[in-house]
């Protein structure tokens, strides 16, 4: 160990990353295929490049957590993981500020443009269209015996049902992961792991619960993708989000198990607060979401 | 203790054969490949310009039919965005940081690997678009729907091959960012930095910014498309103004991204042959850092003919003009740094003056363009053209071939030919204002860019356009030739290499060590160069 305190880690030539770059190459040409029509042939591409891809995952980190087991990371090294992942959620922070970006135009700028009555569109195409939020009726709907592209919603989610209980519920898992913080800098490895183990279960919960509205909203509410403008950015929004969280949970259910066989210290537990920070950079993201998406 | 630290106490340890290429963790091989990288893809997308120039020749249609023009002007933007400039950037990124703030490499070896062995592949996925249905992308590299959407089979995998070059692209950021925060040698304050190093944190910050909401951006496309969203469908209560939006929030600051190497470049070449140290360093900082700010609140005025409220298009014009502020610094310094100077003008001085008056004339054209009620001329005509060819060709290209001539007998231990240098200069400058000035004539005159045919007022002026195209396409292959010459041998270069040079990458050996700075050297105001 105080050998490594004075010499940076350099990695030998490791083939994760040529390894990884294929897997996301076949699991584009996959896609690309399936969204051309050529399922049959496309959905083995994308399930083989998928599956490469969460292989390259468990062998490089697998790589990684040798390392950092064998004490081969001294401080420097950990403070570049840090700035590493730091900087991986603040590119995913942008990455969402894209869709609320489309969201907020949407809703203050273009919506009411649709409506406006000096406006040429609303003049010579859609006369009849109200410019309301939620939009359950698109501009192409208002005009009689033209079939619109689009699906007209019944109704929307309302914020105070389920959506206020999934806020509940990820801010609930936002103050365990931080109790098994604390517990973990005590030392305290029985509660770490119950702890993180009520973090991961919230974070299943959530997703599953987020499952269910996504069932309803499709049978019931007649709200989906294809509902126009309301529908797109609801389920890209939510959709991303509930994926990351998904990620997160599994990530933390990673670390759970890493927990239990005690590789993190009080002092040196990285990966731990990494997970931990991407859990609640998901949870932020929620808040975002209830109030924009659900609530106002 | 690592291995690979225990192995180059005794020696210097090299992996061989084709391993040491794809599974590299070595930020001078891995730099090696960028920049090789870069080099083919620059000519990838030269030889589409070159069939753009011999279809616009002469009026009326020769060569291609207008499907595939458009193609052509498309995917040579891309091309060279993505595949040449970003590229050879990083590339000069990974060779020079580490040895100019005295590290041992780049913070993240494994991973500044993935970000280099992405861009072929993305490449492969964007190229192979032309052998399917529909063809390759057509509608700009702005890729603005519903145009874009018209695409056959090729439309996915240009989405995702913007998502390749993005995760690459942000990848290499967070590797820079960690690198220079994080791996300085002790005494290498921030303020003793190179200024290649300042313009590269800043343009990394700019790109985890800029890139994913691109990201983004393409994602909606590709859901609008194939998942029945409506964002930029205004029947479905989105609209296509929105991606506009979307993509020039990433975009302009993309012209940044692609710029602010290229002044690092030339802040190290230019102190070095006017042998005084660079004009105003701290100002220098600030003002970098300052353009990048305000290059987040200017990107409508790439939509000033869209149709935008009062408001909005005079917010864009100010915020614009604002940014010469700050330019004008930058361009104050460079000049104030040669004021007195006992010049010299090697080839990579030249290419660095170069840039100077030539970023210049593009940035005054950008300026004129940036005035709304104008804009409304010069909009979508060849005088935008020529703005941004003036900015990225020798504004950009020149910044990075001035650097690919500088540090070359750094990397390589040998002195390249000097006299072919400077003919590659004046050849490249020659004809590089022939191939873009008279755009602006054109351009004012009313020729439309993106249109494979024209009348025949614009037949004098596309004649000489095309003649200096082709001569500036043939000159480049003078820089492949000095490149390889110098790599197979010539005069041994000192480890100073110029007689101007300061700064810890020349006090190391030419070439320098495999794994140089294993234990990080002491720096002092006496040793650090700013
Ligand atoms: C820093 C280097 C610069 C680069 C690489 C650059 C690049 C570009 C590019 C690529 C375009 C065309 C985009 C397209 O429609 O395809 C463009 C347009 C434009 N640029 Fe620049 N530019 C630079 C500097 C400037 C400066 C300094 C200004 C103004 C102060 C400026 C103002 C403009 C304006 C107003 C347009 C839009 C023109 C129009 O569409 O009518 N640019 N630039
Ligand atoms: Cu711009």
């Amino acid at each position: 160990m105080s050998d490594s305190n004075d010499t940076y880690f350099i990695p030998e030539p490791s083939r994760w990353p040529i390894v990884g770059t294929i897997a996301l190459f076949v699991a584009f040409i996959g896609g690309g295929m399936v969204l051309n029509g050529y399922i049959n042939n496309g959905q083995y591409v994308l399930g083989i490049g998928v599956a490469a891809i969460i292989y390259l995952f468990y062998g490089w980190f697998k790589d990684v957590i040798d390392e950092s087991i064998a004490g081969k990371y001294n401080e420097q090294v950990d403070i570049s993981f840090r700035w590493g992942m730091a900087w991986f959620i603040f590119s995913e922070v942008m990455f969402f500020a894209a869709f609320f970006g489309a969201l907020f135009y949407t809703r203050v700028l273009s919506i009411p443009w649709l409506g406006l009555e000096e406006n040429v569109s609303n003049q010579f195409l859609w006369p009849d269209f109200q410019a309301v939020w939620p939009l359950l009726t698109t501009p192409d709907m208002t005009i009689a015996g033209v079939e619109s592209k689009y699906m007209a919603i019944k109704e929307v989610i309302p914020a105070w049902g389920l959506p206020a209980w999934n806020t509940a519920i990820l801010l609930a898992s936002g103050a365990t992961v931080t109790f098994a913080h604390w517990a973990l800098k005590k030392g305290n490895r029985a509660a770490l792991c119950w702890w993180l183990a009520a973090t991961v279960l919230l974070g299943f919960i959530f997703v599953y619960l987020q499952a269910t509205e996504y069932g309803h909203a499709y049978h019931e509410l007649d709200l989906t993708m294809k509902s126009g403008v309301y529908g797109s950015t609801f389920f890209m929004l939510t959709g991303f989000h509930g994926f990351h969280v998904t990620m997160g949970a599994t990530m933390l259910a990673v670390i759970l198990i890493r927990s239990m066989k005690g590789h993190f210290s009080d002092h040196n537990h990285f990966a731990f607060e990494a997970v931990a920070w991407y859990w609640h950079f998901v949870d932020v993201v929620w808040l975002g979401l209830f109030v924009f998406v659900y609530w106002i | 203790m690592s291995e690979a630290v225990l192995h180059d106490d005794h020696h210097d340890h090299k992996p061989t054969g084709i391993g040491r290429w794809l599974f590299s963790t070595n930020h001078k091989d891995i730099g090696t490949m960028y920049l090789v990288f870069a080099l083919i893809m620059f000519f990838v997308g030269g030889a589409m310009s070159m069939v753009i120039r011999a279809e616009l020749f002469q009026p009326g249609l020769q060569y291609v039919d207008p499907q595939f023009y458009n193609s052509m002007v498309t995917v040579h933007a891309l091309v060279m965005i993505f595949g040449a400039l970003m590229p050879a950037g990083v590339g000069l990124a990974n060779w020079m940081i580490p040895i100019m703030i005295g590290a041992p490499d780049m913070a993240l070896p494994r991973m500044n690997n993935m970000s280099f062995w992405i861009l072929p592949f993305a490449f492969t996925l964007l190229l192979s678009t032309f052998f399917m249905q529909g063809g390759a992308p057509a509608g700009g590299w702005t890729m603005y729907p519903p145009l874009v959407l018209q695409l056959g089979d090729g439309f996915p995998y240009l989405v995702f091959a913007v998502h390749f070059l993005g995760i690459s692209s942000i990848m290499g950021a967070i590797n820079i960012i960690a690198t220079v925060f994080n791996m300085r040698a002790p005494g290498m304050t921030f303020m003793r930095l190179p200024l290649f190093v300042w313009t590269w944190i800043i343009t990394a910050f700019l790109l985890i910014a800029a890139m994913p909401v691109l990201a983004g951006g393409v994602t909606m496309l590709l859901t609008d498309k194939y998942f029945g969203t409506a964002f930029f469908d205004a029947a479905g209560g989105g609209d296509p103004v929105m991606f506009q939006h979307i993509f020039w929030f990433f975009g302009h600051p993309e012209v940044y991204i692609l710029v602010l190497p290229s002044f690092g470049v030339i802040s190290q070449i230019i102190p070095t042959f006017s042998r005084k140290p660079l004009f105003g360093y701290t100002s220098m900082v600030y003002a970098t850092a300052s353009i990048a700010f305000l290059s987040f609140f200017v990107w409508a005025h790439h939509m000033f003919t869209v149709g935008m409220p009062l408001a909005g298009e005079l917010f864009f014009m100010y915020a614009t003009m604002s940014i010469a502020v700050p330019t004008g610094v930058k361009i104050f310094n460079w000049m104030a740094t040669m004021w007195r100077g006992s010049m010299t003008f090697e080839t990579p001085m030249l290419f660095a003056i170069g840039v100077l008056f030539m970023f210049s004339i593009g940035g005054f054209s950008g300026l004129m363009m940036g005035i709304t009620p104008v804009d409304f001329q010069y909009h979508d005509t060849y005088f935008i053209v020529a703005h941004f060819h003036y900015v990225i060709v020798p504004g950009i290209i020149f910044g990075i071939i001035g650097g690919i001539y500088f540090w070359l007998p750094k990397w390589t231990g040998n002195m390249y030919d000097e006299k072919l240098g400077k003919l590659h200069f004046w050849l490249s400058t020659i004809s590089v204002n022939v191939l873009f000035f008279p755009m602006h004539f054109i351009g004012l005159a009313g020729m439309p860019r993106r249109i494979p045919d024209y009348s025949v007022q614009f037949a004098d002026w596309n004649n000489i356009i095309s003649i200096g195209g082709f001569a500036f396409g043939l000159s480049q292959l003078l820089l492949v030739w000095v490149v390889i010459k110098c790599v197979r041998g010539g005069e041994k270069a000192t480890d100073q290499v110029w007689e101007g040079a300061h700064g810890l990458e020349w006090t190391l050996s030419s070439p320098p060590p495999f794994h140089s700075f294993t234990t990080p050297p002491k720096v002092t105001d006496a040793t650090a160069h700013s």
